[in-house]
This record gives structure tokens, sequence and C-alpha cells, in this order.
């Protein structure tokens, strides 16, 4: 299987999610830069990574969105290919569209980096497929604008159709319903402010992550 | 020409940074701020002509998320 991380000016989690793929899939990604206007040829899972892409200007992710790669990003996302969006990608994402709603600052204001404990909402994705439904693990957080914000319809939709992939289990940043990660309607694209590839490893002190990985390549050797 | 797109969060939207500047103002001792909400002043210099559906369409592509703000334009020739 071929995957691509996408790297932005002011992307720092790209490095840390490219190891993550590589763990699980066995090779090496393609580091896709923003200024490409398509992807290489075959790519099954792409990772739009954390960081602080063009230094959070105007709104966080809203520059990277328009960034010519990420029209090439939604082209796929539309074809089926797999897109991993974490934190900064997840801000990315929303503001590309490809994900409903919106994440802002945090209720407190405060930038928040620690381990949180999460509930998986679903394993009927093919992120979530080596979690069960109600499961908790922990992932850390490190962002200042991770509340997620959607219209009550939008909310009662995401609940209502399983796309509420993780949630977190006490209230940490002002989220709607305490959501923490979303699924598109297809179930290919995954939007999450934790971050699974900071654990991944024994050396991480948790590998709560890892199974995020291994289920994804499993579907997509599945689908192969 | 010149335009000032104002950007604000809809109404309804929690407003942190609002909240937070109202707190300020109080520990200031500034009393009745029943309410503060932050938004963006953006500053265009246009070339003349650029008509308000031009201005409208980089408000919905870029200038603002709809999703949580609404904005206003003023043109200025």
């Amino acid at each position: 299987m071929k995957t691509a991380v996408i790297v932005f000016p002011g992307s720092n989690c790209d490095r840390d999610l490219a190891v993550a793929f590589e763990a699980v899939s066995g090779s090496k990604p393609v580091m896709v830069w923003h200024r490409e206007t398509q992807l290489p040829e075959g790519i099954d899972l792409i990772g739009v990574p954390g960081g602080f892409s063009y230094g959070d200007y105007l709104r966080s992710g809203a520059m990277a969105a328009r960034s010519p790669v990420m029209q090439a990003v939604a082209d796929a996302a539309a074809r089926g290919t797999y897109v991993l969006g974490i934190c900064n990608g997840f801000q990315v994402l929303t503001e590309t569209g490809l994900l409903p709603g919106a994440l802002m600052r945090n209720a407190g204001t405060h930038f928040i980096c620690r381990d949180v404990a999460l509930t998986v909402g679903t394993s009927q994705s093919a992120f979530t497929s080596r979690y069960s439904a109600g499961e908790v693990v922990t992932f850390p957080i490190a962002h200042h604008d991770g509340n997620y914000f959607a219209d009550t319809a939008t909310l009662d939709r995401l609940e209502g159709e399983g796309r509420v992939a993780f949630r977190y289990a006490e209230a940490v940043n002002g989220s709607a319903r305490d959501i923490a990660g979303i699924l598109n309607d297809a179930g290919n694209v995954l939007g999450m402010m934790p971050h699974p590839e900071r654990v991944i490893e024994k050396a991480h002190g948790r590998t709560d992550g890892r199974r995020l990985f291994e289920g994804l390549v499993e579907s997509l050797m599945a689908s192969a | 020409m010149k335009a000032r797109v104002f950007v604000t969060l809809k109404a309804g939207v929690l407003d942190p940074q609002g909240k937070a500047i109202q707190h300020a103002l109080e520990g200031l001792g500034f009393g009745g701020v029943n309410d503060v909400r932050a938004g963006k002043l953006i500053e265009l210099d246009l070339a003349d002509g650029t008509s308000n559906a031009d201005i409208e369409a980089m408000c919905q592509k870029l200038l603002a998320n709809t999703v949580i703000e609404n904005y206003r334009i003023d043109t200025v020739s």
C-alpha cells in the first residue's frame, strides 16, 4: 500500500505521522509539499498532519485549506482514498469542507497539552475497526483551537449516522457534545484533534494509537 | 478603491476571546460591560472596478468561515 503525508509551511507533526504510517505499512510515505497540484499515482492513504500551517493566520487551517494540494486531496477523498487529519489536519479538513463544522478557540482560551481519555464512538469504520465502541483510550492533545462547533442538525446527523469516532471522556475544550473526532458520510475521511501517532510505541509510554493505523492498513489490504 | 470586511462570530456561537476580554475589562475596574464579542477587520486595497460580487466571493471562499462567522462589506471609493 502507498501512503502520503501532506506538508504545509508550519506543519510539525508530519514526521511523526510518517513514522506511524511506515511502522504499520512497512513502507515510507511520500511527503507531498503543499504547492503540488497532484498526488503521486496510487496513493491509498493520505495524512494531513498537525502543526501550525501558515502560522494559523486568519483561522487555523484556513490558508492550508486553500493551498493547491488540498484540491488534489479533496478529489482523492471523493474517489474513496482514505484521509486522516490530525489536530491542525482536522482543522484543515473542516476548512476544506471535507468534514462538517468548525474548530474554534478552546472554551477556556488556553492552549491545552496533556493526555486525555477518549471514548471510542464506533468500531464501524476503517479507522476504528480495531477498537470497541465504548472503549476508553488515552491519547495526547496539544491544541489551542479544538473546540468543535456545528449546528444542532449537523450534530444530530453525526450522532445518528455513527460518525462520531471519538469523544472526550470529560469536558476538555468546550467541544459540542464532547466531540474529539468525526468521520465523513462515506467513512473514508477522519478528522480528530487528539494525536494517535504520538502513542504507537512502548517508548511513547502507551500504544493506544497504534490500532488506529493497524486497522487502516488491514482495511486497505482487504480492499486491495 | 478600498473595502473593509468585518468578520464577526454568529449570534449563539460562544466567543471565548470575547469572554476573556470582558473579564479583563472587569479586572481593570470597568463596570457595566455586559458582553464582548471579538471579530476581525480586514482591509482590502482593490483595483478600481472590483465588483461587489467579487468581494462577496472573497468572503465566502476565504475571509469568513460561514459555519461560524458572519461578514459585512463596506466599500470606500
